[in-house]
């Protein structure tokens, strides 16, 4: 067998479970006497519960009961809900009083012996409520702003002051001033928020689809007041994430509380209507752009000032500004996150947090600029070049985004492009293009893992880590393998399971950086070993060779200078006791992050078409061109970028979260009425990695490719249709009715 | 066609086993005359108006057939799913509106959550776990989305492969964008559209039957 390097296009370990129908995700454990339950959601969006009328319910067979604020266990941690320092635990809705704070909030639920029965029982549950009028979401109430108390990630300051906005301002021979507003968007991964539940005398397992095992064992047992080591949370498989799954919300808690109610296995999968609130969702955003530039282009300026929208009950600010702080070399600098508080089910991350819209609205703007000026958009980008970070003022450990500027332009084609909007068409087509910049920080977390060499020359991988799609199992072996010298075929991994060694959260692009970090670390640390045990084994062909000269290569320890000096890790642990080798490592951040700017760079591309007559509008190209250190595997990157660049052609054309300001109700609860895109919306579409070495980074020395294929898409599409049409759209999703206004 | 009783299924997997362990109850009951809530067997008193009653049906699922009590209102992807332990076709929506339930009935695609069970008998069902030749054989196009990572999370895969078959099956795979067109039915959030396409195509270069 070819030997599978780092970066190779090696297809998914679970590829064949996947395709087969035989991975099981959450929902498909079953469990002896497992029962079902169904959530009653509130149908007002403020007010109290008066009385649950469960009559008809409870006569109805195979309904074990309805568990409500009336009954349900009371939480033994709940001084615990409220809102979090931690970005991901959120202030959850657990049936302990009769209060509602928002439209479609659970509010009971039916346990029965079927599915059948528990729907039809919730659907017999008659409520009476004392209902008052909901505060509305944006864009209502932006004048009534509150300053939040932080930003999710933590070391984000909420306002930031650089030099004098003021004068930078009056140095400018050019201004533009425009807000620009996005949508609340609501994640909609393919599999529903799912879980089964059950006890053991006062141990509790939860199958949940999470992206965090070991977040959702903390925050349950913290919650439940008992020792973590008596929940144990597993997610073997997790049908995609985005963000909604990194929270430990409601219903996380409330099957268990049920299972301990009826004393059986529950299983609660969430419809479909039930995930527009209560599991999380991106806020709508208002912001507001100030950019003053001198005539050769260079920015005096900048300001980036965002309003989202928070729940009634929890705090959770959409860090749109935080990108404009350092994207671009401006002196003056003003940013500013402010908040309102609407009758809403509370906002959380939501791939690329803050960066997907707060990016739309800077190169936007920057896009703006540059036909304010009647100046190239690439080239006002690299006239504003930040070659330091002008927020954090620290050097970056690497920035290749001149490379990605021009590699792009050259695959797309660029210098076709003639700038005069309107000016390109085919046939009934406008054609428009446009490009911006793409950008995401690095983040990282500790994470543990732990690497065993069995006697047998296979390796073990152990970590709490979970594949939610991005195709972390197969890196992960890849990484092992790679350090280790072997096919990835040689190691097995054991994940997803809070049995294993304690890893991150899924989210904010972090996994290959932290846990792949782990890995690294932990297969670097048991290659030690054995070549430790090697030159001081007489027996060994590497006796008294020093550990410098010794590499693993091919399955085998050997010498740099004659690889044929050397001997397998089989025929080496077989003279030493048949007993296998392994280390554990914790991986977390050095001082790196004080002494570096670390982020991933990117450029995206975007051919739009849009029928003059209809408005109709496609994308009918793309390519996104990145510089993210190193890259493991070729084919799992590719296809996460260009499901990030598809995310971005979502946001800029298609997704919307209606909610009616009077009643605080989704309107579109479902995947028919809110829209993401199908294979058809698709179009050309590519995306490309620079060759970026980093060792500075971490030891794994990634970057993180999850979430900066959304970021920069988004403003390349909406930049295209104003070249397309001449029409400069500033609110999210850019639809047809928006377009044909223009004449 | 040879009936088979649940215990007598080749089973794939811990989880599968165990189920249908605990579900030999139910296969005892099955063994009954298939008489059971049959309309005016059960005495009218025992369930409460307009409570549907439960029906005995033989469903034929992947050249295999299944006796099962059901209500009439379950749906045919929730008796693959939470009865048969056939769990491979997903519940996305419950709508009919993802394409992660997709299923074959007589040869085309169906959306499982859209149809009764009860309904379902004397057809020849197909679900993703009947799609392979064997169990350590892969359906062409199930190898081709593994190669050409027509698949991130994997949720929406098993609908995604039973429309693409159908859509090679049918003669719609003739250019990419009839490929793209045919296969909007089926939403994949991770967004590998491009890898799924490629497969399809693929297979459809390869010229075997499929």
């Amino acid at each position: 067998m070819a030997k599978k390097l780092i970066g190779d296009p090696i297809d998914r370990i679970d590829g064949d479970l996947k395709v087969t129908g035989r991975a099981r995700y959450s929902a498909d454990m079953k469990r002896p006497d497992m029962v079902y339950g169904v959530l009653v959601m509130s149908s007002i969006g403020n007010g109290r519960i008066r009385s649950f009328d469960t009559a008809e319910t409870l006569k109805m067979p195979g309904v074990l009961t309805v568990m409500s604020y009336g009954n349900a266990p009371k939480v033994a941690g709940i001084n615990k809900n409220k809102p979090s320092e931690v970005a991901t635990d959120r202030v959850m809705s657990l049936f302990q009083d009769n209060k509602v704070h928002y439209n479609n909030q659970p509010i009971a639920m039916v346990i029965a012996d079927t599915f059948e029965h528990a729907v039809d029982g919730a659907a017999r549950v008659k409520v009476t409520y004392e209902s008052q009028k909901p505060k509305p979401p944006l864009p209502a109430g932006r004048n009534n702003t509150f300053t939040p108390e932080r930003l999710p990630r933590y070391d984000d300051q909420v306002d930031t002051k650089r030099g004098n906005l003021k004068a930078g301002l009056s140095g400018a021979s050019t201004k533009v001033t425009e807000t620009y507003t996005t949508p609340t968007q609501t994640h909609n991964a393919l599999e529903p928020h799912a879980l089964i539940a059950y006890w053991e005398g006062e141990k509790l397992t939860m199958y949940n689809a999470t992206q965090g095992v070991s977040g959702v064992q903390k925050r349950i047992s913290e919650l439940f007041g008992m020792p973590k080591e008596n929940v144990r949370v597993i997610a073997q498989f997790v049908g995609g994430g985005f963000g909604s799954k990194g929270a430990t919300w409601s219903h996380v808690m409330l099957a268990p509380m049920a299972a301990k109610l009826v004393g059986k296995p529950v299983k609660l999968v969430l419809m479909r209507e039930h995930m527009f609130g209560m599991v999380g969702w991106r806020s709508s955003t208002v912001q507001k752009m100030v950019v003053g530039t001198k005539k050769d282009g260079e920015f005096t300026a900048l300001s980036h000032d965002t309003i989202s929208q928070t729940s009634a009950f929890d705090e959770f600010a959409e860090p749109a500004g935080t990108i404009s702080r350092m994207m671009y070399a401006s002196p003056n600098m003003e940013s500013t996150h402010r908040l309102i508080r609407a009758n809403i089910g509370t906002p959380s991350a939501m791939r690329a947090p803050g960066e997907a819209p707060g990016v739309f609205a800077l190169e936007s703007v920057v896009d703006e600029v540059a036909y304010a000026i009647n100046m190239d958009p690439i080239a006002l980008r690299l006239k504003n070049y930040a070659e330091t970070d002008p927020h954090k003022n620290l050097p970056f450990s690497s920035k290749s985004l001149r490379e990605c500027y021009q590699q792009g332009a050259e695959r797309f084609g660029w210098a076709k492009r003639t700038p005069e909007p309107r000016s390109m068409r085919e046939g009934n087509e406008l054609i428009g293009m446009g490009m911006a910049s793409s950008i995401y920080p690095v983040n990282r977390a500790e994470s543990t893992a732990l690497v065993r060499i069995k006697p047998d020359g296979k390796v073990q991988v152990e970590t709490g880590t979970q594949d939610i799609g991005t195709g972390t199992y197969t890196v992960m072996t890849q990484v092992a393998a790679d350090v280790l010298g072997l096919s990835p075929d040689d190691v097995t991994l054991s994940a997803g399971d809070t049995r294993f060694p304690e890893s991150t959260t899924s989210g904010g692009s972090r996994t290959t950086a932290s846990t792949g970090s782990a890995v690294t670390q932990a297969a670097q640390a048991v290659l030690k070993q054995a070549k430790q045990l090697a030159y001081k084994d007489k027996r060994s062909p590497l006796f008294n060779v020093a550990e410098a000269e010794i590499v693993a290569e091919n399955g085998r320890l050997q010498t740099k200078s004659d690889p044929r000096q050397g001997e397998t890790f089989v025929s080496l642990l077989k003279r030493n006791g048949s007993k296998p080798l392994e280390a554990k490592m914790l991986s977390k951040s050095a001082d790196e992050k004080d002494n570096y700017s670390l982020n991933a760079f990117g450029s995206i591309f975007a051919e739009v078409r849009i029928d003059e007559a209809l408005g109709r509008i496609r994308v009918s190209r793309m390519i996104g061109t990145f510089a993210a250190g190193r890259i493991l595997n070729a084919k799992t990157a590719r296809s996460q970028i260009l499901g990030g660049m598809i995310w971005g052609v979502s946001m800029a054309l298609l997704e919307d979260t209606l909610i009616d300001p009077r009643t605080g109700r989704v309107m579109n609860p479902n995947l028919a009425e809110y829209h993401v895109p199908v294979n058809a919306d698709i179009e050309e579409i590519d995306g490309f990695f620079i060759e970026e070495k980093d060792e500075t980074v971490n030891p794994a020395g990634v970057k993180g490719i999850g979430e900066i294929g959304v970021v920069g898409s988004v403003s390349a599409i909406a930049n295209a249709v104003y070249h397309a049409t001449g029409k400069r759209i500033r609110d999210l999703p850019i639809t047809l009715e928006k377009v044909l206004d223009y004449r | 066609m040879e009936y088979t009783n649940h215990k007598n299924y080749i089973i794939d997997g811990a989880g599968r086993r165990w189920f249908l362990k605990q579900s030999s109850a139910l296969v005892g009951m099955l063994a009954l005359p298939p008489l059971i809530g049959q309309a005016g067997t059960a005495p009218a008193s025992s369930v409460p108006p307009g409570l549907p009653m439960k029906r005995a049906i033989t469903l034929r699922i992947n050249r295999k057939a299944y006796r099962i009590e059901v209500e009439p209102r379950e749906t045919l992807l929730d008796v693959l799913r939470e009865r048969l332990d056939l769990i491979g076709s997903k519940k996305g929506c419950d709508h009919g509106q993802c394409g992660a339930c997709t299923v074959h009935i007589d040869g085309r695609t169906a959306n499982a959550c859209l149809l009764l069970a009860v309904m379902q008998q004397d057809r020849d069902i197909t679900t993703i776990e009947g799609l392979a030749p064997s169990p350590d054989r892969l359906h062409p196009l199930q190898t081709a989305f593994v190669e050409h990572d027509g698949l991130q999370c994997g949720f929406c895969t098993p609908g995604q492969i039973m429309s693409g078959v159908a859509v090679l099956r049918e003669g719609h795979a003739g250019s990419t964008a009839q490929i793209k067109e045919w296969m909007s039915g089926n939403i994949c959030r991770c967004g590998a559209y491009s890898g799924i396409v490629d497969a399809i195509e693929a297979v459809q270069k390869g010229g075997r039957q499929v």
